[in-house]
């Protein structure tokens, strides 16, 4: 591939394998920008995507771009409506992975609901870039009746978490160093907007959302106390880690709390709502497997405890991602 | 301590008077009543008074009683006072008769220091069990020479209504006692009576009470007797205690703690019952009755009587004599060695609160022996060994926190957070540099409040303002964090730097010295993990001079608890991917298949496998080598039990570790020839105690030539691993045959416990280098 500098190269690609990939109405027009209908109060963000490698069980960087910032979205209360997307490809990429990687990002679009509206494509010179990499920036509209955020969150609110941890990460882990595990583990990469907006539209008083992405449970956690300026504990036996997951944490020594999500969040609701919350959740698949894990309390801010099986309630820390040993 | 200066040239017969300022831990003491004793003994006349500095003494006499005046405030001081300086001069008599205790002179800069909580005296005792004594069985009787201080201290000056004895109103006779200057309960603090002190309540574990006083300890003797847990309040917190004679109770203990294996701590009724159970050498019964009444270790005997579950496989125990009024009539009473252990789950810090207790140690106590004397802050008991012949603390806590380990001629205002297990804070202040009680590891919750309120405590009972806050380089400490957000300057300290400072510190050490610190983990600055590493520390500052050869831990912290991963990391660094296949050996055979295959792969690749040279790690490898351990229920059960093994051997074999020199990079201590070693030898049939005798030689050689290669004079001794008696033993007779000077821990831990100093004195010297 060869795309770089605009023209007619660049021109052919797009026509080629990007829009027709999109099937757009939007895209379809050639134009400068999308012009699109919120309808009331937006949310707006955006987010680039670098995985190595670029497809994984589970899940490719397509998925990963489409979700994220679906996903971001529904953690701001927010129905996702538009995407745009923006790719970076170096110079000798395969078309073939080009186009896996764009009709992925098209499905995900479908299956999130959202529509991609506009776009951008850059070449860059062989070693400028890892092969691809894509930004995509989402709008949404509020349907959140009050903010949603750590602000919102009080002392005895419940914690809820949307299914079990660990996946996305070890499933990414274990195709990039082909570290030979007997069970393929496939990423939990999947949009969370659907239970997110029926959490809300039912009513249930959601006070924060935080999908647990890069840092996992952990720093999801440990940034929303420290936010709240409250402590929140929780029980190490409710949090759901599927047994392969464990198996291969425990023996390259990882913690899964640490360990990134592309589909899983924590959703903190007032207490009289959690066992309605936790039961709109299972009826969704992407959420079918949530549990109430703990609470919110007065303490010193951003302190997350765990409770062990020995009942020792360990501290939860976001760490600085050197992974060098604390313990003798 | 200086001499009786001023006097030195008077004629014995001539009247004189002298000023004397004492500091140190002179106050609630029973100084006064001493001196004022010893001056009217001598007939002496003048004053005796607390003041800010500490004591101050004006005495009148003949010039030879002064002296003897003066000797015997300096070296016959009533037990409980530490003496950090005199002041002395001379001025003119003013004649008079009588000597008087004068009120406090207030005012200045408040430097008397907070007093650790010492064990029972024998006047105490002897009321204690005097059926005539108004104190008779009365377990908190106290007075100026023992009872509780700092876990009872709220805030300072030190005096009853800052104590959390602020809520019992003294009666009369109590009262009395606390003011007349000639009784040994002047202003004794915690004084008390069962008419008007703390109580006695025996809970069951739903907090309902079910009897007090002498009926509840009595209840409680039963229910120890019968096989029962017991959670017993005592001074700086719970401890649970069970019939130690008793295997399925301890079995039960161990159960309900979920302890598999980690050695008990015990309390003996008497030194005679300690010498039925232990082999307890002159200076191991000397450490049984001091005041600090620490655990102290010592080699059991073939036939000790306790309970195989006490202490499974360990060569020695960890044994106590009781130390509050509470434990002597309770052990008076049951006669028989007791298993007590801290109060607490996992390795959090033991509980202090009745209530809180009920919770935390729910399911584990079967009964609550309770008090409502409020304990302060958690000061968990004291551990000591014997290192070569003079004692070593393990754990400094009750009975030595917060006296200095440092005194004199440091800035102020250093304030040191320590490490991330065993923490304690350090903070230097008056000169001295004072360290906190042993905190735990901050791992848990309660450990995380435990050593907020020690940075809190340790500022406001010495009434000092920190104007540098000393951290470790590991970004990820929960005391790095902690420094990060106390609001003044912070300099972060290497871990094995720290680990030499505070040996050097502590033995009053000025450059050039080499410091051996081997532990098991310290962040290195090049983003390896350190931990067998040789230190030399210049006027111009610290140089990594050697260190063990690194290899690759497979699974980072994990390999802390699974010494076999270490043998894989081990293994992988002398016979690359080949290791893996060594099933026939115990350590990898360990590992199921498939697990090695993927730990083959992340090792190949770095994934969660950092470099390290960590000596900690090399002992647990060469123990998982040895088969003696593949998985650590507890910190150290490895090296431990490698360090048994070895101790039971005497083949005097050492295996060659060549010391590599490669250009002006550190020298590089290469254990891979003993590796090979090793294997062949236990192939050969050869036992563990001779492989593991054989490698601690090889690395107490390898030290030595280290040292002679650099041509290094001092050397000290520090981190975790000289706590090893066999390393630590063979390797100060090497170094002292080949003519050098050695210094290793004494009264600041080796192990991580000692950070927090390191990195004050450290801090306290390099500013004043730069400057
Ligand atoms: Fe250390
Ligand atoms: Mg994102
Ligand atoms: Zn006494
Ligand atoms: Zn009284």
């Amino acid at each position: 591939m060869a795309h770089g500098g605009g023209g007619r190269a660049m021109a052919r690609l797009l026509d080629t394998v990007i829009r027709p990939a999109f099937d757009d109405a939007e895209l379809d027009r050639r134009h400068d920008g999308a012009v699109v209908e919120v309808g009331g109060p937006a949310a707006f963000t955006t987010d680039s995507y670098v995985v190595r490698p670029l497809f994984f069980p589970g899940g490719d960087i397509g998925t990963l771009a489409v979700y994220g910032t679906v996903n971001d979205l529904a953690m701001c209360g927010a129905r996702p409506l538009y995407l745009s997307v923006g790719l970076i490809l170096e110079e000798g990429l395969p078309l073939d992975t080009l186009r896996r990687a764009v009709a992925s990002m098209r499905d995900a679009a479908r299956a999130a609901g959202v529509r991609l509206v506009t776009g951008d494509t850059k070449v860059v010179d062989r070693g400028k870039a890892d092969g691809l990499f894509v930004n995509t920036a989402g709008i949404g509209r509020v349907v959140a009746p009050a903010p949603v955020g750590p602000a919102a969150v009080r002392s005895g609110d419940a914690v809820i978490l949307s299914g079990d941890i660990g996946r996305h990460g070890m499933a990414v882990m274990a195709a990039r160093e082909n570290l030979g595990f007997e069970t393929v583990i496939e990423s939990d990469c999947a949009p969370v907007a659907a239970p997110v907006l029926t959490l809300l539209e039912a009513g249930v008083a959601v006070h924060c959302l935080r999908d647990l992405t890069r840092g996992g449970l952990a720093s999801a956690a440990v940034e929303i106390a420290e936010t709240a300026g409250l402590a929140l504990a929780f029980d190490e036996a409710a949090v759901p880690v599927r047994d392969d997951v464990a198996a291969a944490c425990e023996l390259l020594g990882l913690d899964p709390l640490h360990v990134a999500n592309e589909g899983r969040f924590l959703a903190i609701v007032d207490p009289a709502d959690v066992d309605r919350a936790v039961a709109i959740l299972r009826d969704h698949p992407v959420s079918a497997g949530a549990v109430a894990i703990g609470e919110v309390r007065d303490g010193p801010a951003g302190r997350v405890t765990c409770r062990g099986p020995l009942g020792v309630d360990r501290v939860v820390d976001m760490l600085s991602g050197e992974q060098l040993p604390r313990i003798c | 301590m200086p001499a009786a200066g001023p006097l030195g040239q008077a004629r014995p017969g001539e009247r004189r008077r002298l000023r004397m300022v004492v500091r140190g831990a002179v106050q609630g003491v029973g100084f006064r009543p001493f001196v004022h004793r010893t001056a009217n003994a001598l007939g002496l006349a003048g004053w005796v008074r607390n003041t800010a500095a500490g004591v101050a003494i004006e005495a009148e006499g003949p010039a030879d009683r002064l002296s003897v005046l003066v000797d015997t405030v300096l070296h016959r001081s009533p037990a409980p006072a530490s003496i950090d300086g005199v002041d002395l001069d001379e001025t003119e008599p003013v004649g008079g008769s009588g000597f008087a205790i004068r009120d406090s002179e207030t005012g200045g800069a408040h430097v008397a220091r907070v007093l650790p909580d010492l064990a029972t005296c024998n006047d105490c005792l002897r009321e204690l069990f005097d059926p005539a004594d108004r104190r008779h069985r009365y377990p908190f009787v106290n007075c100026t020479r023992c009872g509780p201080r700092y876990s009872i201290v709220e805030a300072v000056p030190y005096d009853r209504s800052r104590t959390s004895m602020h809520r019992f109103a003294m009666c009369p006779a109590c009262q009395r006692e606390y003011d007349d200057p000639a009784d040994r309960r002047f202003h004794a603090e915690p004084n008390a009576c069962p008419g008007c002190g703390p109580r006695l309540d025996l809970w069951s574990p739903d907090g309902t009470s079910l009897a007090r006083d002498d009926d509840a300890l009595q209840a409680a003797a039963a229910a120890i007797r019968a096989g029962k847990i017991v959670a017993v309040k005592g001074i700086g917190g719970f401890h649970l205690l069970v019939d130690a004679r008793d295997e399925a109770a301890v079995r039960r203990l161990r159960a309900a703690k979920a302890r598999p294996s980690k050695p008990f701590a015990m309390m003996f009724p008497t030194l005679a019952t300690v010498r039925e159970a232990c082999r307890p050498e002159v200076e191991e019964e000397r450490l049984l009755g001091d005041p600090a009444r620490p655990i102290v270790l010592i080699r059991r005997a073939a036939q000790s009587g306790l309970a195989r579950s006490v202490a499974p496989d360990n060569p020695r125990l960890g044994a106590l004599l009781p130390y509050a009024p509470l434990h002597h009539l309770l052990m008076h009473d049951l006669g028989f060695p007791v298993v007590a252990t801290s109060g607490n789950r996992g390795d959090e810090p033991i509980a202090t609160d009745e209530h809180d207790a009920l919770r935390r140690l729910a399911g584990i106590a079967e009964l609550f022996l309770v008090h409502d004397r409020p304990i302060v802050r958690p000061v968990d008991d004291s551990v000591v060994q014997v290192m070569c012949g003079r004692p070593q603390v393990l754990r400094r806590a009750r009975g030595l926190a917060p006296n200095p380990v440092v005194h004199g001629g440091l800035p102020d205002g250093i304030l040191a957070f320590g490490a991330h297990l065993k923490a304690t804070v350090a903070l230097t202040v008056g000169g001295n540099l004072v360290a906190s009680q042993h905190l735990g590891d901050l791992e848990t919750g309660p450990a995380r409040d435990a050593y907020r309120q020690a940075l809190d405590d340790v500022a406001r009972l010495h009434e000092a303002r920190p104007r540098l806050a000393v951290r470790d380089a590991h970004p990820d400490y929960a005391s790095s964090r902690a420094a990060e957000e106390a609001g003044v300057p912070v300099v972060a300290v290497q871990h094995h730097v720290a680990h030499v400072a505070a040996c050097m510190a502590e033995h009053g050490l000025a450059p050039p010295v080499l410091g051996v610190a081997w532990d098991g983990t310290g962040y290195g600055p090049d983003g390896t993990v350190w931990g067998g590493e040789f230190i030399r520390i210049t006027e111009a500052g610290w140089q990594r001079v050697a260190h063990l050869r690194p290899f690759r831990l497979p699974g980072g912290e994990a390999a802390a608890r699974e010494p076999r991963r270490s043998a894989l990391g081990l293994l992988a660094e002398v016979y690359g991917r080949g290791a893996f296949g060594m099933t026939r050996l115990a350590a990898v055979a360990a590992f199921a298949p498939a697990e090695r295959e993927v730990l083959r792969n992340a090792l190949a690749r770095g994934l969660n496998a950092p470099w390290t040279t960590s000596a900690g790690r090399l002992f647990d490898g060469f123990a998982a080598l040895c088969g003696l351990v593949q998985r650590a229920s507890y910190e150290g059960e490895a090296a431990s039990a490698l360090e048994w093994a070895a101790e039971g051997s005497r083949t005097g074999r050492s295996y060659d570790m060549p010391v590599v020199e490669r250009g002006t990079a550190p020298l590089v201590v290469d254990w891979g020839p003993a590796v090979v070693a090793a294997l062949a030898d236990r192939a050969d049939g050869m036992p563990p105690a001779a492989v593991s005798e054989a490698l601690h030689n090889g690395l107490a050689r390898a030290i030595v030539a280290v040292a002679v290669r650099l041509e290094a004079q001092r050397i000290v001794l520090t981190g975790g691993c000289f706590q090893n008696r066999c390393l630590t033993e063979a390797t100060v007779a090497g170094l002292r045959t080949a003519n050098r000077q050695v210094f290793w821990h004494g009264r600041v831990p080796p192990n991580d416990g000692g950070i927090a100093v390191g990195q004050a004195a450290w801090a306290a010297w390099r500013p004043r280098k730069e400057a």
